[in-house]
């Protein structure tokens, strides 16, 4: 069973203005364990599938389905609940919380969670130690490389126990080494866990690692390969 | 955690906190210190008042007020003797017999106000005995006479001569007696120093044939502030049929007026102040929304509930407003008290000015009022103002779109 259903999803921007055709007629199905990078030329529409993948945006016309639930029909407070529940967000920018510290930012999905003090610190440290960062509790963002902090970020993600994990552009930033570390450990948490991954990426050294690539070209699915 | 999560991003931009703290501890600062001053001068005016003559609160007839007659005198009965002794805050009370006379000296005469009192207890109230300039205080059963200095200079009188007085007396009977002048008393206050003449109370009853009767009693009361309080109990336990109960604030109505005429104009400059420290914690608050919009967009996606949302981002400008008002008290507070121990000193402002002081029979000075509701007041309306800023990010936060927020950059 698919956990992220699209049916012919279309998005217009200024649909009474100018026009502008971000997405037309795309129709996607991802299974659970499954390793997708999304890739396209700049303005083919992979962050707006992303966003509304993610439920950040909604389709002009078309349906989504995550994990059995349309998507489209819940309330501000409701999806913001359900993505808690069922998407880890990776971003660019990692976009950690620079107060708090790795093992915080990690923990702080699950005290929107509700879940107790003593559970939430132990999976958080034990992500930390899974994405190579066991010494880095205490350490705030500022006070950690670039790939460390996608690490982080990583970690926060697993930590809500997500359905899948949406990652945009995660290696944009990241040096080569960084890059390879990041990937391999995904790629590690992809085949041990069965996590499912969806990326949208420019980057080769990503296209080269995902099972699954789809093509975005204008906002339509160019092509959609398996990788073995 | 949301708690911890506000309290670090407060220091997170410490320039931006230090620019809010200092706005409002301004603010506080300069609010406090205006309305200790004004406060200060202006219980220093009425209490200059207050003490000359009339006392915090009276009691007279129902209707003596209206019409200041004799024939609305009343009986100084057993109850409202024992006002002091039944009534919280009142420490004694003086009683007065008081009516017009002309006076009279050769071939002058002069419209004076005559007031039979008690010696010792308007002492206590008025004072009285250190306004003579010249002669002796009353003693009780003396049957001589105090006069203003006005009075004095008027009708040429000096101590020793007689003082003739003639009036009406209780239900229209004749007044007129001779009395020694043992003392001459000096007001500030021009109208009560041309026309005051003091009588013991029994001499003042019989000049005016009315034994055991009073116009009023004025309470003796250690502050103002206890006044509205005094003024309750007192309507409480005198029939309202027989007795009025006036306060001070109804009995010198002008200058009340010109309080509130006075804190009219200074609430414009307050209300300017408050406008523009507003402008200057808003240009803050207005900046961090800006700047943190990234973030937020950042924490809706990821599950934080937009109230939620708020809630640390107000806190945290409920704290920075709760400190700075804090640190405005802080700072208010030692400045205040000096200059109500040591009250600003008017003589600088030259000759005129000490005459305009000593005419009402003030000493030159400005106290400060030393209050803590002067203080918590100004601090609180700084905190409210800042708390009704801080909705602003609400606003922004209930209309924000996780991706251009995070486009946003």
């Amino acid at each position: 069973m698919a956990i992220i259903e699209i049916n012919n999803i279309e998005k217009t921007y200024n649909p009474s203005k100018v026009p502008v055709h971000a997405l037309r007629g795309v129709d996607l199905q991802i299974k659970k364990g499954e390793f997708t990078a999304i890739v396209g030329p700049s303005g083919s529409g992979k962050t707006t599938l992303l966003n509304i993948i993610g439920g950040l945006d909604s389709p002009t016309t078309g349906q989504i389905i995550i994990n059995g639930q349309d998507i489209s029909k819940l309330s501000d407070n409701n999806m913001i609940d359900f993505r808690k529940e069922n998407i880890g967000f990776v971003f660019q920018a990692y976009n950690l919380i620079p107060v708090l510290t790795a093992l915080e930012n990690v923990e702080f999905i699950m005290v929107l969670q509700k879940k107790d003090k003593k559970a939430r610190q132990e999976r958080a440290k034990e992500l930390l130690t899974a994405v190579g960062l066991a010494d880095k509790l205490d350490k705030r963002p500022s006070e950690l490389s670039g790939g460390q902090q996608q690490r982080v970020a990583v970690a926060r993600a697993l930590a809500s126990k997500p359905a899948f994990i949406l990652a945009d552009e995660p290696t944009a930033n990241l040096d080569s080494t960084s890059t390879a570390g990041l990937l391999d450990m995904m790629a590690k948490m992809n085949e041990e866990e069965g996590m499912t991954f969806v990326f949208s990426t420019h980057d080769q050294r990503v296209i080269d690692r995902a099972r699954r690539v789809v093509t975005l070209v204008d906002g339509k699915i160019e092509s959609d390969i398996y990788n073995g | 955690m949301l708690f911890t999560l506000a309290i670090r991003n407060i220091f997170r931009n410490k320039r931006r906190t230090l620019i809010t703290i200092a706005a409002v501890a301004f603010a506080v600062f300069l609010a406090s210190f205006m309305r200790s001053f004004q406060k200060g001068a202006w219980d220093n005016v009425i209490g200059t008042s207050v003490n000359s003559f009339y006392g915090y609160a009276q009691v007279h007839k129902q209707g003596y007020w209206e019409d200041k007659s004799l024939d609305n005198s009343m009986e100084l009965t057993d109850m409202l003797k024992s006002i002091p002794t039944n009534t919280e805050n009142i420490e004694d009370y003086a009683p007065r017999i008081e009516s017009f006379a002309l006076a009279s000296m050769g071939n002058k005469t002069h419209g004076v106000i005559v007031v039979g009192i008690d010696p010792d207890k308007e002492n206590t109230l008025t004072k009285l005995e250190e306004k003579i300039t010249n002669g002796e205080y009353l003693q009780n059963g003396d049957f001589g006479a105090l006069i203003a200095e006005g009075v004095s200079k008027k009708l040429g009188l000096a101590l020793g001569d007689s003082l003739i007085l003639i009036s009406q007396g209780f239900r229209a009977a004749n007044a007129a007696g001779k009395y020694p002048i043992r003392g001459i008393v000096k007001y500030g206050l021009p109208d009560l120093n041309k026309r005051m003449v003091f009588l013991n109370l029994p001499a003042a009853q019989d000049l005016y044939a009315a034994p055991n009767r009073v116009t009023g009693l004025a309470m003796k009361i250690e502050h103002q502030d206890l006044v509205p309080g005094i003024l309750k109990d007192l309507k409480s336990k005198l029939p309202e049929a027989d007795y009025e109960v006036m306060g001070y604030n109804e009995m010198l109505p002008e200058l009340m007026q010109a309080r509130q005429l006075d804190e009219g104009g200074s609430a414009i400059i307050l209300g300017i102040l408050y406008a523009l420290i507003t402008f200057a914690i808003f240009g803050t608050i207005l900046m961090m929304t800006k700047e943190r919009s990234y973030e937020f967009g950042v924490l809706t996606t990821i599950g934080l509930r937009r109230l939620q949302l708020f809630s640390i981002v107000w806190l945290e400008t409920i704290l920075v407003s709760f400190i700075g008002a804090i640190v405005g008290i802080i700072l208010a507070t030692p400045l205040v008290y000096y200059l109500h121990v040591n009250p600003l000193d008017m003589t600088a402002m030259g000759e005129e000015a000490v005459a305009t002081y000593e005419k009402f029979g003030m000493e030159p000075v400005i106290p400060a009022a030393f209050e803590a509701s002067v203080f918590i007041k100004q601090a609180f309306i700084i905190f409210i103002v800042t708390c009704i800023l801080g909705l602003y990010p609400l606003w922004k936060i209930m209309k924000l779109h996780p991706v251009e927020a995070m486009r946003d950059v």
